[in-house]
């Protein structure tokens, strides 16, 4: 068995300069941001040594930036610190109940979005969330920036895009325009401290008529990575979010599920279940859009 | 005992008196002590469900630097077959090869070999360069598998037990039992309305937050201490001095501060595999179990299979009651079939039943106490079953419950009449209860269910000792898993009349207090009570003689009263009244120093029994269950330590509603458990449950000198009958199995729209 | 395997210590500094027996690496009361008989604390979903709750 190291870098260059050391001696590498995920995997499933970069130290990591274009999301800051912040909240309602729903108060003190979508659970809370508002990963590596829709970065149960050389900077939200509105649900036997069962993120925009001009559905863990719906949006887009609307879309992403049977629930429930969500946390976007489109 | 007894402490809920220790972090539990020289044990467990062993090379765990004790089944001495008495007792071969397989591994997670180790994570390193050969043999998993003629044999030599004749083939049915009286068929022809039902109800944990953990130090005389949380050290003795072949006196347990058992820490798991390590290391060594250990490795309930039929006749009157069950006893044989058996009709005052039972094998876990061990299982059928013959007759549930209800003067179903009962009177305060008639959201359904535990006396010690300056330190031997301080505190403090702030109380290990049998059974109030108070009356005895004494009268014209010794009525004496502080200080003058002392087999532990009442919510488009509000009844007999008391009660009914809506150990085809964690082995959660109102029934117990009836056990007992008659009168179908978990419940609520 | 020198505040006092870098900060808690009141109840964030303040805000210390304290400061069970006695919130936990075994307690006290510094009037719900990552056995939780409601009410309107 090998040794464990730590570094914290300062810098996104010498993160960097890690990680393509680490990938040309064929020795293994891995960030951490709050370590939700990380620690427990450490000691269970994957106790192999590796050195571990803290990513918590760097200035772009941690940058929570809102401007009339777009919202950037450092990967290391916290979901508990995002849920403080008052005007990220009334924007992005759906993604920050999404991440008010990773774990407990603990876990939220330190789980950050970034992490949530690199572990690339297929029931990760956020990586739906962050589906439905359009989230777009900036990604470091040697080669310079590339930015990937979140919804092409998991590639499978626990498998993201990322290069050995590259690790993830944060997410970019383009600003949603008026009337629009987000939410997250999930379903869970427990209120809290659970992993979800199915979880639906949902975000529209209404006209000033109160008809939906845009939509994005994404569905988590009901297939071996979190989805988009395209379906479920064309069900929502030019109506007015009335039931038979949002039991449409509830339909699509039930037809778009390929779940499987475990421990946490069957393929039967499951498909069913991500249907239910689909609907109701449609109406809660559509409620958030309509006051907004008020306040406005 | 009189009735209108006006107490002056017995009944208030004083402060703890080891609470200031437990709510800073000074109190020691299991795994917080560190002896100098430690080193580090860790248990090699079986990736197998059923396997034998073939052989077991730790050769290259032996020669790792650092790595100063190895040990296997070899290495315990040969398992002999014999009982150990006591809630955790069985027989010693199993208990023996539980803790460390010797041929055969019989469930994933069975423990085959432990090595010592300077570090915790060498330790961890060696195990893994231990080599096991395994032949890999077809695990049994279920009850219906596991009874089947040609099943795979876990023991070769099990045949079943309480047979007429020994059966010829060896089964996987340890043993069988039966318990009836009455006719059941002529019963049951005399019925109007009948129910029947098959129940199924998986294993539970008893979830106790701290895991196993224990620190042995055997010294080069082979005598050894050990430190560990238990619920009972005497037992553990016991149990460690059989399984190891050792002189009792060459072994000390001291009890830690312990958090939380329900049960599951009435048995022995690593206190012989740390004792073994520590005598080859010649080291202390420090062993504690993971979370995952604890559930693949220690004491889950039962799961059973139960099978009722109730019959009624049209005013209510049961006519009769028949029962089928099997309990899983996992590895080794010992289920609690016999406590479920005759705890499944208590309630009823019936004149045919029958109840037939069986104890059966299977390739998990060997089970362990858990809180009433055997009554949730079979009471819930029992109770649903009721509830269903309530809904066929148009019967307010509560009703046909009063109809039948055991009281003083019935005999019970397993024997004796009852003495004072408070069933009745639960039942009356349930149905007065206003959350009886409370009105119900839409979607809710209200249940309601019986609960019933035994409880148990066993021995008891206890000795008071009057400081100097008249306080007060009472010495026993039972591990305070929930606040038994306090009541033994009070219970001195008001038998002797001092304030309960001038009383103390400490758990002596096994070298400096007399045997006591374990914290379980609910009979540490009852029974170490009723010690605590004979010791407290042997002080006041000899306080009465040296105040005597001191006024040159006779004894019998002293008595004691409001904690001083006073002359009796008439006896023409200038004398003042002696306080136990002025007697203590005086105490070299009249004889030395006062200690009181009582040791007892407990007699009369009288039953408890309880009513809920539980309001469930149903969301028929996901199936899950939201807790709107709960309410627990329950006869204490008389509650020594009032907050305690509801807080058992509280307690009780939230891991009872867990097992109800959540919890189960999940198995793959390979017997492997796959939600061996708090992640996915739901526990309710803070923002599970609602608050939990309580009304403390008090009946007195006769035979306890404050009428004290234990009350632990019962409070789990009605939540899961009380939960599932809920979800029936939410969603108008009955879901016999348990957990009622979403997508059992949105299945049965498809099937019902077809 | 080389060990890492770390230097961090806990409770208020400097604190040096020495760890391997795969470490947590509760095995460094209990074993390293002898700090046993933070509990061990499942090593994988999901009991909250392991509950400290890191920096102020409430965490697992099971789940934080004892090297990643560099520069922070830690707050254990061991740091919650004064010179003046029992912090309010360990007076009516004793007071509300909101322990039994007890060994969930350091963790829940922990974890109130915090919850009543981010919500000084909370209503039930958000107590029971602050403390929902705090797991108690014995309790029920209904007398957890009261005593952290009554907290909330002595802090906020002291007599």
């Amino acid at each position: 068995m090998g040794a464990f190291a730590y570094v914290a870098p300062t810098s996104v260059d010498e993160v960097l300069t890690v990680l393509s050391e680490h990938a040309n001696l064929g020795k293994r590498a891995q960030v951490l941001a709050g370590g939700t995920d990380l620690l427990v995997q450490m000691r269970s499933i994957d106790r192999e040594a590796r050195t571990i970069i803290d990513i918590k130290k760097l200035a772009e990591t941690n940058r929570l930036t809102i401007s009339d274009e777009a919202v950037f999301i450092g990967a290391a800051i916290p979901s508990a610190e995002l849920n403080e912040n008052e005007a990220l909240v009334n924007l992005l309602p759906g993604l920050l109940e999404a991440a008010d729903l990773i774990g407990s108060t603990q876990i939220q003190g330190r789980a950050t979005l970034g992490g949530n979508l690199c572990n690339a659970s297929p029931a990760g809370d956020t990586i739906p969330a962050m589906i439905a508002v359009g989230a777009v990963c900036r990604i470091a590596g040697s080669g310079g920036i590339r930015e990937l829709p979140v919804e092409e970065f998991c590639t499978g149960v626990g498998t993201n895009t990322l290069a050995p050389d590259e690790f993830l900077l944060g997410l970019e939200i383009k600003r949603p325009p008026p009337g629009s509105g987000s939410a997250y649900l999930r379903f869970t036997p427990r209120t809290e401290m659970d992993i979800a069962v199915a979880g639906c993120g949902v975000a529209v925009t209404l006209d000033a008529g109160g008809t939906c001009t845009a939509a994005r559905v994404g569905i988590g863990a009901v297939a071996p990575r979190p989805l988009l719906v395209p379906a479920a949006a064309e069900a929502l887009i030019g109506t007015k979010l009335d039931d038979a609307a949002l039991a449409a879309a509830g339909e699509a992403c039930s037809a778009a599920a390929s779940p499987i049977t475990d421990k946490r629930g069957t393929d039967v429930y499951r498909r069913k279940v991500v249907g239910v969500l689909c609907r109701r946390a449609g109406a809660i976007a559509r409620d958030r859009a309509q006051a907004q489109a008020m306040k406005d | 005992m009189a009735e209108a007894v006006e107490f002056k402490q017995i009944g208030t809920s004083p402060v703890r008196p080891d609470g200031v220790d437990k709510v800073t972090g000074r109190a020691q539990y299991g795994a917080d002590l560190n002896l100098p020289n430690m080193i580090y044990g860790k248990v090699l467990r079986s990736p197998h469900a059923h396997a034998r062993i073939l052989g077991i090379d730790t050769s290259r765990a032996e020669a790792m630097p650092g790595v100063l004790a190895v040990v296997s089944g070899k290495d315990f001495p040969d398992a002999e077959h014999g009982e150990i008495g006591g809630e955790g007792g069985g027989d010693v071969a199993d208990l023996a090869k539980n803790i460390m397989a010797r041929n055969k591994v019989l469930y994933h997670g069975h423990a085959v070999a432990a090595v010592a180790a300077t570090s915790q994570r060498l330790a961890e390193e060696a195990l893994a360069a231990i080599h096991v050969e395994y032949e890999v043999l077809p695990p049994v998993l279920t009850l219906e598998d596991a009874m089947k003629a040609d099943a795979p044999l876990l023991d070769e030599n099990c045949y079943t037990k309480n047979l007429p004749e020994k059966p010829e083939k060896p089964s996987n049915v340890a043993a069988v039992m039966q318990l009836g009286r009455g006719d059941v068929e002529k019963g049951f022809a005399q019925a109007d309305v009948i129910v029947e039902g098959e129940y199924r109800i998986p294993m539970a944990h008893q979830g106790y937050i701290e895991p196993h953990a224990c620190i042995a130090n055997t010294n080069e005389g082979g005598q050894a201490t050990v430190w560990c949380c238990t619920q009972g050290h005497f037992e553990f003795r016991a149990m460690t001095a059989k399984v190891l072949k050792m002189n009792v006196a060459d072994l000390k347990f001291i009890a830690s501060e312990i958090g939380g058992g329900f049960g599951g820490k009435t048995v022995i798991y690593l206190e012989p595999v740390a004792v073994l390590l520590s005598r080859k290391a010649r080291r202390p060594v420090k062993m504690t179990m993971s979370r995952e250990e604890v559930f693949r490795a220690t004491g889950p309930s039962s799961g059973t299979l139960m099978r009722m039929k109730v019959g009624a006749r049209k005013d209510g009157t049961i006519t009769a009651a028949k029962a089928w069950m099997a309990y899983e006893a996992g590895a080794f044989a010992g289920a609690p079939m016999g406590p479920g058996a005759m705890s499944i009709f208590a309630p009823y005052n019936l004149e045919n039943f029958h109840v037939e039972a069986c104890d059966v094998l299977v390739n998990k876990p060997k089970v362990a106490a858990y809180r009433a061990p055997g009554a949730p299982q079979s009471m819930h059928a029992m109770e649903c079953a009721v509830d269903e013959l309530a809904r066929e007759l148009g019967m307010d549930p509560i009703d046909l419950r009063l109809k039948n209800a055991a009281d003083e003067g019935t005999q019970a179903p397993y024997g004796p009449k009852f003495p004072p009962i408070g069933l009745k009177a639960c039942l009356q305060a349930a149905k007065a209860h206003p959350s009886y008639t409370r009105p119900l959201p839409d979607g809710a359904g209200r249940g309601v269910a019986a609960g019933f535990w035994f409880n148990v006396g066993m021995q008891s010690s206890a000795e008071v000792h009057i400081n100097e300056n008249g306080t007060v330190t009472v010495v026993e031997g039972n591990p305070d898993i929930g606040g038994s301080r306090a009541s033994m505190c009070l219970m001195a403090a008001e038998t002797l009349g001092v304030p309960y702030e001038n009383v103390r109380a400490l758990i002596g290990d096994t070298e400096s207090t007399g045997f006591s049998n374990v914290t379980g059974g609910s009979r540490t109030t009852f029974a170490t009570g009723m010690a605590v108070v004979r010791a407290c009356e042997d002080i006041i005895a000899q306080c009465k003689a040296r105040a005597a004494a001191t006024w040159g009268v006779d004894e019998d014209q002293v008595l004691w009263e409001d904690g001083q010794a006073v002359p009796a009525p008439g006896v023409n004496a200038d004398v003042k009244p002696l306080s136990l502080a002025d007697i203590a200080a005086n105490a070299a003058k009249t004889g030395g120093p006062l200690l009181g002392r009582a040791s007892l087999n407990a007699q009369g532990a009288g039953a408890s029994f309880s009513v809920n009442i539980a309001d469930l919510q149903v969301d028929r488009e996901t199936g899950k269950v939201d807790v709107l509000a709960f309410t627990a009844i329950q006869d204490a007999g008389r509650a020594i330590h009032k907050a305690y008391v509801e807080g058992q009660m509280q307690g009780g009914a939230a891991q009872g509603l867990g097992w109800a809506l959540n919890e189960e150990y999940i198995y793959n085809a390979n017997g492997v458990m796959e939600n061996a964690g708090f992640l996915d082995y739901r526990i309710p959660v803070a923002s599970d449950l609602p608050m939990i109102d309580t009304q403390i029934i008090e009946v007195p117990n006769p035979s306890h000198p404050y009428g004290v009836r234990g009350v632990g056990e019962t409070p789990i007992v009605a939540p899961l009958a009380a939960a599932a008659n809920a979800v029936r009168d939410a969603i108008g179908i009955r879901i016999n199995d348990l957990p009622l978990s979403p997508p059992r419940i949105l299945a049965a609520l498809e099937n019902a729209e077809g | 395997m080389s060990k890492v020198h770390v230097t961090t505040s806990i409770n208020g006092e400097q604190v040096e210590f020495l760890c391997a870098p795969e470490q947590s900060l509760l095995e460094v808690l209990r074993e390293g500094l002898g700090k046993t009141g933070t509990k061990e109840g499942c090593a994988t964030g999901d009991c909250g027996a392991c509950s400290v303040l890191l920096d102020g805000r409430l965490v697992c210390s099971c789940l934080v690496l004892a090297v990643e304290t560099q520069d922070h400061e830690v707050t254990t069970i061991e740091g919650i009361a004064t010179e003046e006695g029992l912090h309010p919130i360990q007076r009516k936990f004793l007071e509300h008989a909101a322990l039994q075994c007890g060994i969930c307690t350091p963790g829940l006290i922990v974890a109130t604390k915090s919850l009543l510094e981010k919500h000084p009037d909370p209503d039930e719900t958000t107590i029971r979903y602050w403390l929902a990552g705090n797991l108690c056995r014995c309790t029920g939780y209904d007398k957890i709750i009261r005593a952290v409601q009554d907290v909330a009410k002595e802090l906020a309107y002291p007599a």
